[in-house]
């Protein structure tokens, strides 16, 4: 099989941001990682090529240089092949969905194309759905389980209340993945040795004739939320404490 | 100081600490607690490659540079300073030595094993009468045609019964040379006429087993004698000089763990109306432990650069460990100061810290014995 993985480079879910410029994340000092929905995609990628034997799974990014980090460990966790659309425009979900589309072309034709649902930067939520309209291929994102086989993907999404959708599409096709679908190995020290020898197939978006694409949506400006003041506890018996808690409700918050 | 780092360095770091914070940290204190040898994650460590890190990739090892191994020991230490013994053992003393004295068969017999941490590496060279003076070495290993007959007791040597040991063992072949007639031996559960004694009841880390090996008419095999015969203390210092680059990163491990731990708390700990993190008293504190671990960050660095670069680097080694050492045992002082009584119970690691950070002043030499070592290197 031929699979793919798009997997974006964003800041630590642990790291502390803050705005530079009134339009970007300061990154000087942050540590950058794989977006967490993006590792369960690419280990349901590595899976896939585990059980079929002769499977490829191509790795693919758009960003600035630093994010060939994520390709490196993808390769160090068990893709075979990455490739790095370079640029350091901030480009919209179309540009990026453009990119990727013909990154994945120009290493022959995908049976499989897995994403995380979302980006835990910007969770804008949209690339897989985006990426299958340009692709004009089926998609089902918030995939918490699959199956592949005899050309089907059986897939299971979370869905509101709780509840999973079961769908069945002919491949190709793009999953976009969530929590939930499998347990992301770690990168072994084997794997990253040989990460070290693969070379990176690199692009431009010029290269792939996307650059003159239209931004559909433009960045005005990016602010840190401001803090939430802390919440109150009431004492006393619980008969005076609820009439405390409605007085204020109407008096002080004037919700009621 | 992820400047001075390479890709992989970073990789191995970054997997590590993912490990760590996954698999190890959850259950550190209770382990620790416990006195329970880790098989479950040195299993795990293995299957990623991390019970052989520095080792050829032609045996099954990582292949990495030391600089890679104390980044990765460092992370694996700061959740369980333990295991940084454990695996600087099985690493530096046990394979490391197999790798650069013994012969292709032995390599080839121990080291796969080694590597994917089926068989787990240990080092006995002290004895009751032998601790810094290794002349005082009584254990003795006399040649019987195809074999040697070891007898005599060791002392401290970490190791758990239930692994598939491989003990790199210092036994007297010539008693009257003193340290000259010392050999080396690889000692495997294929021999009989060994056990393990009495186990020690420790101050810190209890994790890392540690109990008297006792030898009584053990045959050891011609062809396990490792290296030449009496030139065991020269390899046993050279091994040493490594495993002090691991001892020091354990150190490391433990004064970074308490940096965090007191930074953490000194910020949302409030007294005065504030967190005492606003009080100059504590800032002060944490100034000077993040001061003393970089110091001796970077000296630890040297010394494993200087290792990967082929250079002599025992002085250096003897001074990050010296050093190292020092830090731990500062910042987890310093890091149970900071949380007042609270750091004095077990609510909070702090006390484990402290109690993990003493040791690696004294084991692998202690800080006179480094002081002793960077003198002489001076002086020449």
């Amino acid at each position: 099989m031929n699979i793919f993985v798009c997997i974006k480079q964003v800041p630590d879910t642990e790291a502390s941001l803050s705005v530079e410029g009134g339009r970007k994340v300061r990154e000087s000092g942050l540590k950058w990682v794989i977006s967490p929905y993006d590792e369960y995609a690419l280990e349901a990628a590595i899976q896939l090529k585990e059980k079929t034997a002769g499977s490829t799974v191509t790795a693919i990014t758009v960003g600035p240089a630093r994010a060939d980090g994520v390709l490196r460990t993808a390769l160090a966790m068990g893709a075979t092949a990455a490739v790095h659309v370079e640029t350091d425009s901030e480009l919209d979900h179309h540009a990026i969905a453009a990119c990727l589309a013909a990154a994945v072309r120009s290493c022959g034709e995908p049976d499989i194309i897995l994403a995380g649902k979302q980006a835990i930067d910007v969770d804008a939520g949209v690339l897989p759905l985006f990426l299958a309209q340009v692709m004009d291929l089926p998609a089902a994102s918030g995939v918490i389980a699959m199956e592949v086989t005899d050309g089907l993907a059986k897939v299971e999404r979370e869905i509101e209340g709780g509840a999973r959708e079961r769908i069945e599409m002919a491949l190709p096709c793009v999953i976009g993945a969530t929590k939930g679908l499998n347990t992301p190995r770690y990168p072994s020290l084997m794997g990253i040795m040989k990460a070290k020898k693969v070379e990176v197939k690199k692009f431009t978006p010029a290269e792939l004739n996307v650059e003159s694409l239209e931004p559909a949506l433009l960045l005005e400006s990016l602010s840190v939320p401001e803090e939430k003041a802390p919440g109150r506890v009431i004492e006393g018996e619980p008969a005076d404490a609820v009439r405390e808690l409605v007085r204020l409700l109407r008096d002080e918050a004037k919700v009621l | 100081m992820d400047y001075l780092l390479t890709d992989e360095q970073k990789m191995l770091r970054d997997m590590a600490a993912k490990f760590t914070a996954n698999e190890i940290t959850p259950v550190a204190a209770e382990m620790e607690k416990a006195g329970r040898f880790p098989h479950d994650i040195l299993k795990k460590a293995g299957e990623l490659g991390l019970m052989g890190i520095t080792l050829p990739e032609e045996y099954g090892g990582g292949g990495m540079d030391s600089v890679g191994y104390m980044l990765a020991m460092e992370e694996i230490g700061k959740g369980l300073a333990s295991l940084v013994l454990i695996m600087s053992t099985h690493i530096s003393l046990a394979a490391g030595s197999i790798h650069k004295f013994g012969t292709d068969e032995q390599k080839q017999k121990y080291l796969p094993d080694l590597c994917s941490g089926k068989k787990v590496g240990s080092f006995s060279l002290t004895e009751a009468g032998a601790g810094s003076d290794a002349a005082g070495l009584k254990t003795r290993a006399e040649r019987r045609g195809d074999t040697y007959l070891i007898n005599g007791t060791k002392q401290f040597c970490t190791l758990d019964p239930d692994c598939d040991n491989v003990i790199i063992l210092f036994a007297l072949t010539e008693p009257e040379l003193k340290t000259k007639g010392i050999s080396a031996f690889i000692i495997d559960k294929s021999m009989p006429g060994w056990r393990v004694g009495k186990k020690e009841h420790k101050l810190g880390i209890r994790t890392a087993t540690t109990s008297e090996l006792i030898f009584e008419d053990c045959e050891v095999p011609a062809a396990n004698l490792l290296g030449e015969e009496n030139q065991g203390f020269k390899y046993a210092m050279i091994a040493l000089d490594s495993g002090r680059i691991g001892i020091a990163t354990q150190a490391l491990a433990v004064a970074k763990a308490s940096i965090e731990a007191a930074t953490e708390y000194a910020k949302n700990r409030e007294q005065f109306g504030k967190p005492i993190a606003a009080l100059q008293a504590i800032q002060w504190m944490i100034a000077d432990m993040n001061t003393e671990y970089d110091a001796s960050w970077l000296l630890t660095y040297r010394a494993a650069l200087m290792k990967d670069q082929g250079l002599r680097f025992s002085r250096e080694a003897a001074m990050a460990k010296l050093k190292a050492s020092e830090t731990a045992s500062f910042c987890a002082d310093a890091a149970i100061q900071i949380h007042g009584g609270y750091g004095y119970t077990e609510d909070f690691p702090v006390e484990r810290y402290y109690r993990d950070a003493r040791i690696t002043r004294i084991y692998e030499g202690t800080s006179e014995i480094q002081r002793l070592v960077i003198a002489l290197n001076s002086m020449k």
